[in-house]
């Protein structure tokens, strides 16, 4: 009999992937890097005109109460979910399976349901110089007051497209294309060296 | 220049592209009328002043937007929308809360 073997789940930072201190970490770590991994990366996106409904759904699969208002988000350690433009949701979940979940309950008369997970790198960013260094990259404010706890923003860094959603006072989930994601990894981590910065 | 999207407020006109001008209406496609073609392939007002223009925010939420932008000063007097279907959602730029 074979045994079902399941996939390796394999890291695309993996070949520039360094655990530990790293740059000018003399002075104190200032900022941890680390790759999230969410089993689930969902895009939702609703009708016009039918965002209440996609957004009730995302209340009763996730458990996620969105707050009303463009970019609104929220986020509980385990699932999050934000407004990255009109009507369109991104909704994560640390385990697999969330697409399946959503598919019976936003029916094609709500909106769509489009399967992200393997596109997407989850990449985090924690600590006191975190806004510091992702000023470097993105040309928005990230002023608790400008991006509240929760919320989420759509921008790019050097044109390639990111979604950033505020998951903590001085932490930020950043979610990049896969196939940019070691690129933007590595400069990342060059722009973490000037405040030293861990990798987890 | 930064331009106000009406979902994610002000950005870098580095996000945005130029989707043409605005003013132009196209006919009806089965319509024969080529002096409405040809007003609608080539006249444009190009004014001295406040000029209505559609913008995507391609490297944003992708909404397109209906700008007017003063082409002596770049000054934005407005913008919106350039489709009303997801204004009843009120996903409209937050507000900071203090």
């Amino acid at each position: 009999m074979v045994e079902r073997q399941l996939p390796v789940r394999l890291s695309p930072l993996e070949p520039e992937y360094h655990p530990g201190s790293h740059g000018n970490f003399e002075q104190g770590v200032d900022v941890i890097l680390s790759e999230t991994r969410p089993g689930s990366i969902l895009q939702l996106a609703a009708w016009p005109g039918e965002e209440k409904r996609l957004m009730s759904a995302i209340y009763k699969v996730a458990g996620l109460a969105l707050p009303d208002g463009a970019g609104g988000g929220v986020a509980n350690g385990v699932r999050a979910a934000f407004g990255f433009a009109p009507g369109k949701f991104t909704v994560v979940d640390e385990a697999e399976g969330l697409a399946a979940a959503f598919c019976g309950v936003v029916t094609p008369d709500v909106g769509t349901v489009t399967d992200l997970s393997h596109g997407r790198t989850a990449i985090r960013i924690a600590g006191p110089k975190a806004e510091w260094v992702l000023a470097k990259f993105f040309a928005i404010d990230f002023a608790l007051t400008a991006f509240p706890v929760g919320a989420g923003r759509s921008t790019t860094h050097h044109d390639v497209f990111a979604q950033i959603q505020r998951s903590g006072g001085d932490q930020f989930d950043i979610y990049v294309f896969r196939s940019f994601a070691r690129s933007f990894w590595k400069a990342l981590c060059h722009a973490s060296e000037e405040v030293g910065y861990e990798v987890q | 220049m930064l331009i106000t999207c009406p979902y994610c407020g002000p950005r870098d006109v580095i996000e945005f592209t130029y989707q043409g001008d605005g003013n132009r209406e196209r006919p009806q496609p089965a319509s024969q009328d080529i002096d409405a073609w040809n007003a609608y392939v080539y006249d444009r007002l190009n004014p001295a002043g406040d000029h209505n223009e559609i913008w995507q925010h391609s490297g944003g939420c992708r909404a397109h937007v209906r700008v007017v932008r003063n082409t002596l000063t770049h000054d934005i007097s407005s913008t919106a929308f350039a489709h009303g279907g997801h204004k009843s959602a009120a996903r409209h730029r937050t507000e900071a809360k203090s």
